[in-house]
């Protein structure tokens, strides 16, 4: 259950390019790359979810944007609020939020879990949209940056757009960290079951609906977490952060960019991000072409962008998850057979 | 008389208008193989779905040592002590075989919910889950994932998950199923190993191994118990001749 040589080596590649990215960049693509690793800290929690465990959520912008809106409401008017202050409440609001939708959510499955934690999602969002005292449809700005240091001190300075780029970056890596972390652990292990064998799972001895529950709420909080720096980066919170466009695009970042691999849903991120900046220049037709690029993906890289990284680098990508996929198309075969072969 | 282990009052299920399961009423001895036999279609897997939790019953109770464990969760009668395996092979496609037993065996931890130390740390869930694999005769296959073994191998690693729990009880159902001879040869002999600390509850449609293992039998028919008795008894018992082994011994 290890990501190999090959891979880790891309990964390291691509951080060591992040870090100098500044160093080249004007303001608008620092912003822009910020914003990007942000999508990849959210998109790699929709992973844990639907690469993962298995669960479909169409509802994680919900955690995205509550996190930013609590932002935008413990910040006062004129003065900075400390981020060892906002970031718990941030994170925590996240964390019950998921912990409710997920209690419900976790008892349905399949089309039903798409629709439930949809239904979530937009109830809050019509909450903030009408909520006219937090900006209504247009949102609200977070005028001063959550204030890193003790007393006068100040160790970092997010009113800085690089620093905020640094800040986002670091978190990007540790947040890929502790996910692998926590992949490789025995919760990980399960949450993997339930996704390949969930009535096996249970019938094992575990109590599949809490570790679901589990996963759903450390997903949101990541989410949150995105939705924080988000928040923090751009200054400003608006109702679309929560709006099912967001939910689908992030989902699409997961799908595109290979799920089960973590790596994968940042790469869709930054691949559909900067292809999107692109053909802004020259067409207004956004739309038509990301969905002649999501066919092309879907028909020639079933495993997404992950896939084609691997392949590229020798071999396919070494998540075990990768090689189980291969499996489990005849995996499905192991179902049949005893049936078909069954001692009459 | 001993104490039995499990018991079932009055147990029942229906499906709709179907009653599967009719007013039950079994003890099992605790150390003893109790094989459960009858024609496809009899109960016996809803019989052992209903023991595991796979299903809730409409009717009747189930006790485990004393305790009533009628509505317990599956995941919970798992960890009391009753394993099953199932006769439409239920394992973990995408994971290799130690994987497969990996689960199995980790779920002997007090709980899974610890997210830092890697899991192969876990020294005596590593052993747990080699020594399921080595009992169940797959050591040889342990990288490999199922859609890679035989259809017989597949069988014996659905019961090596069941041993990585290191169940009291188990519950098999027909784990002969679909096994070559030799295969079979191997798993009746770990079965009959088993039997000498274990509870074996067991369905099989082989009737050569039913009464080489089992200690005693019970046969069901369209939901309910027909009789209970030594091998030899319900060889020799008129009714479950004509109702079962009549028509060609062993063969359903
Ligand atoms: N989930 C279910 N829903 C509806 N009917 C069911 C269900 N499970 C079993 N049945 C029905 O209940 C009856 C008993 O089935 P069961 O599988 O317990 O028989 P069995 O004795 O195990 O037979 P076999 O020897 O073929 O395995 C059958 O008529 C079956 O069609
Ligand atoms: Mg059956």
């Amino acid at each position: 259950m290890s990501l190999k040589a090959p891979v880790t080596f891309f990964l390291l590649i691509a951080v060591a390019g992040l870090a100098v990215f500044p160093h080249f960049s004007d303001e608008f693509y620092l912003e822009f790359f910020t914003h990007l690793m942000v999508m990849g800290i959210f998109a790699m929690s929709l992973d844990l979810l639907i690469g993962y465990t298995g669960l479909v959520s169409f509802g994680h912008a919900a955690f995205f944007g509550l996190a930013g809106y609590l932002l935008a409401i413990v910040t006062p008017q004129d003065e900075a609020v400390a981020l060892w202050l906002s970031l718990p409440v941030c994170l925590g609001g996240a964390a019950l939020a998921a912990l409710v939708i997920g209690w419900f959510s976790v008892r349905t499955s399949g089309i039903y879990f798409i629709m439930i934690t949809l239904a979530f999602a937009q109830m809050l969002f019509y909450y903030f949209n009408e909520n006219e005292a937090l900006g209504g449809s247009d949102g609200i700005f977070i005028f001063s940056k959550p204030f890193v240091g003790f007393g006068d001190w100040q160790i970092i300075d997010l009113a800085n757009p690089t620093t905020v780029y640094y800040f986002v970056l670091a978190s990007l890596v540790a947040c890929y960290l502790l996910l692998t972390v926590m992949l490789r652990a025995p919760f990980g292990q399960v949450i993997q079951a339930i996704r390949a064998n969930e009535h096996r799972t249970r019938a094992l001895g575990y109590d599949t609906q809490r570790y679901k529950l589990v996963a759903f709420v450390i997903a949101g909080t990541m989410a949150g977490f995105a939705g924080y720096l988000e928040a923090v980066s751009t200054g400003i919170v608006s109702p679309g952060h929560l709006h099912w466009h967001n939910s689908g695009l992030v989902m699409m970042h997961v799908i595109l960019g290979g799920m089960g691999t973590l790596y994968g849903p940042i790469l869709g991120a930054f691949i559909l991000g900067l292809l999107h900046d692109q053909v802004q220049e020259v067409t207004e037709h956004w739309h038509l072409v990301q969905g002649v690029f999501v066919i092309f993906v879907v028909l020639f890289l079933p495993r997404g962008i992950a896939g084609l990284v691997g392949r590229l680098f020798g071999r396919p990508p070494d998540l075990d998850l990768e090689e189980n996929r291969v499996a489990g198309e005849d995996g499905n075969k192991v179902d049949a057979e005893p049936n078909g072969e069954r001692t009459k | 008389m001993i104490e039995p282990i499990l018991t079932t009052r009055d147990l029942s299920k229906s499906f709709g208008g179907l009653v599967a399961v009719n007013n039950v009423t079994l003890d099992f001895a605790p150390g003893r193989v109790h094989a459960i036999i009858g024609p496809n279609g009899a109960g016996k897997t809803t019989l052992i779905n209903l023991l595991s939790g796979d299903l809730p019953p409409s009717g009747g109770s189930i006790t485990f040592k004393g305790r009533n464990i009628t509505r317990l969760p599956a995941f919970e009668i798992s960890r009391i002590g009753l394993g099953r395996s199932y006769q439409k092979t239920n394992i973990f496609p995408q994971f290799t075989c130690f994987q497969n037993c990996w689960l199995g065996a980790q779920s002997r931890l007090k709980t899974s919910m610890k997210f830092f130390r890697p899991a192969a740390a876990y020294a005596e869930v590593h052993a747990r889950a080699e020594r399921a694999l080595d009992l169940c005769g797959l050591t040889h296959r342990r990288d490999l994932p199922p859609a890679q073994i035989s259809h017989g191998e597949q069988r014996q690693l659905e019961i090596g998950m069941m041993l990585a729990t290191e169940p009291e009880v188990f519950l098999l159902d027909e784990p002969l199923a679909g096994m070559g001879p030799e295969e079979s040869e191997a798993v009746v002999r770990l079965l009959n190993d088993l039997a000498r600390d274990h509870t074996l509850i067991l369905i099989e449609h082989d009737m050569d191994a039913v009464f080489a293992v089992a200690d005693l039998l019970t046969v069901m028919v369209d939901g309910r118990v027909l009789a209970t008795g030594t091998p030899e008894e319900i060889r020799s018992n008129a009714e479950v001749q004509d109702a079962y082994l009549g028509s060609g011994e062993g063969q359903a």
